[in-house]
């Protein structure tokens, strides 16, 4: 069990390393999170792990702490609607303002890759091609990154959201588990990335999706995220939110009821 | 209300399923092999049927393909619900016309995101 003190250093810790709003009397959500980071980490208890943390401020640790606190999306095609109007309209749109450079896109909180999964999915399945893209994807979370990079989901996984049309055209069954096929994981590249820091390295962007993670953030945090993707969205290019984020200054919506904004004028 | 019909040789799976579709606000009918399912049909045709594959009299392959072939046969949308897990199997379910599957174990969020992909509200 942990104490109110224990969950108070784990929100602001959390707060300080990747802008999450954790509510500490929450007991229950931060303690199913933090078990299983504890055992992994070689701790009898998560009382024990978050006393070695406390002492050593140990970065591996700390990072491993932090990641367990987001919640990923684990369900394929979520909210589907959003990935047809994107295959439909979008990218054909944005393929023809890239008039045959490749459409840069970005799934910048991919959890285990189902959100960017799907959208390769439905890349390969749309009626027409939609041209050449570049699919990048990203997490915090090093977990998250090494499962979504290995395509290898439970029966459970690849019955949230997946049409079994899909699941039979795109995956082998491997032992228990069901593989994606090669040929939609070498489409996504993978990244490591903190949302909070300087994203400008990476380039710009046509299409960036980030739909499950700014609701989880702390205020400051959400306005800090969508500048800091908002710098890396090309001109003309789309930003794709969770339905409930609201945009930041410099963001303006395109279709609210899909998530799909774009740079204001003014920004 | 939407009506489903539940085909099943399992009662205690026909009872989950139950449970869970009157939850999601569906009425419930229940058949344990594919000939009770047939007459049901020919009876009031549902607006889905979640089928078992593996059943006692008439499995659930037999009873889509007769379903299929009946007049008015193609206006139930079709949800195999099998612990048959091969990915073969399914394409042939899929092929036979079925419209969706469920791999059994299942839970009410797998059951609602089926059928909230195949349009169907209660």
């Amino acid at each position: 069990m942990t104490t109110p003190a224990d969950r108070a250093f784990i929100a602001e810790f959390c707060l300080e390393r990747v802008g999450l709003r954790l509510d500490p009397d929450k007991a229950y959500l931060i303690e199913s999170r933090l078990a299983p980071v504890a055992r992994r980490e070689g701790f009898a208890t998560s009382e024990a792990f978050l006393g070695a943390l406390r002492e050593s401020l140990d970065e591996r640790m700390g990072w491993a702490l932090a990641e367990a606190m987001v919640l990923p999306e684990t369900e394929f095609f979520h909210d589907r609607e959003v990935f047809e109007h994107l295959v439909e309209e979008v990218l054909p749109e944005l393929a023809a303002a890239r008039a045959g450079a490749p459409v840069r896109i970005w799934s910048a909180a991919c959890g285990a890759g189902q959100e960017v999964y799907s959208l390769a999915m439905a890349l390969l399945d749309a009626p027409a091609p939609v041209g050449p893209v570049e699919i990048y994807a990203s997490d915090l979370s090093e977990r998250c990154l090494e499962k979504a990079q290995a395509g290898l989901y439970s029966q459970f996984e690849v019955q949230r959201g997946l049409p079994a049309r899909k699941l039979v055209r795109h995956f082998e069954k491997d032992g228990e588990s069901f593989a994606l096929s090669p040929r939609v994981r070498q489409m996504v590249r993978w990244r490591r990335v903190n949302l909070m820091d300087d994203l400008a390295r990476f380039g710009q962007f046509d299409l960036i999706l980030c739909r499950s993670l700014i609701s989880q953030l702390a205020p400051g945090a959400q306005t800090q995220v969508m500048g800091r993707l908002s710098e890396v969205l090309a001109p003309g290019g789309r930003l794709v939110l969770g339905l409930k984020d609201r945009p930041a200054v410099g963001i303006a919506p395109v279709i609210t009821s899909l998530g799909l904004y774009e740079l204001s004028a003014a920004a | 209300m939407s009506t489903c019909l539940v085909v099943d040789d399992s009662r205690v799976i026909r009872k989950v399923a139950r449970r869970i579709l009157e939850d999601l606000g569906f009425e419930v009918a229940e058949a344990a092999d594919g000939v009770e399912a047939m007459a049901w049909c020919s009876a009031v045709m549902p607006d889905v049927i979640l089928l078992d594959w593996q059943m006692p009299t008439m499995d659930g392959m037999e009873f889509l393909l007769k379903l299929r072939a009946e007049p008015h046969g193609h206006t139930p949308k079709v949800v195999f619900c099998s612990a048959e897990t091969d990915l073969d199997r399914i394409r042939e379910a899929l092929d036979a016309g079925a419209d969706e599957y469920i791999m059994k174990p299942f839970d009410g969020g797998i059951v609602a995101g089926k059928l909230d992909y195949l349009g169907l509200a209660a």
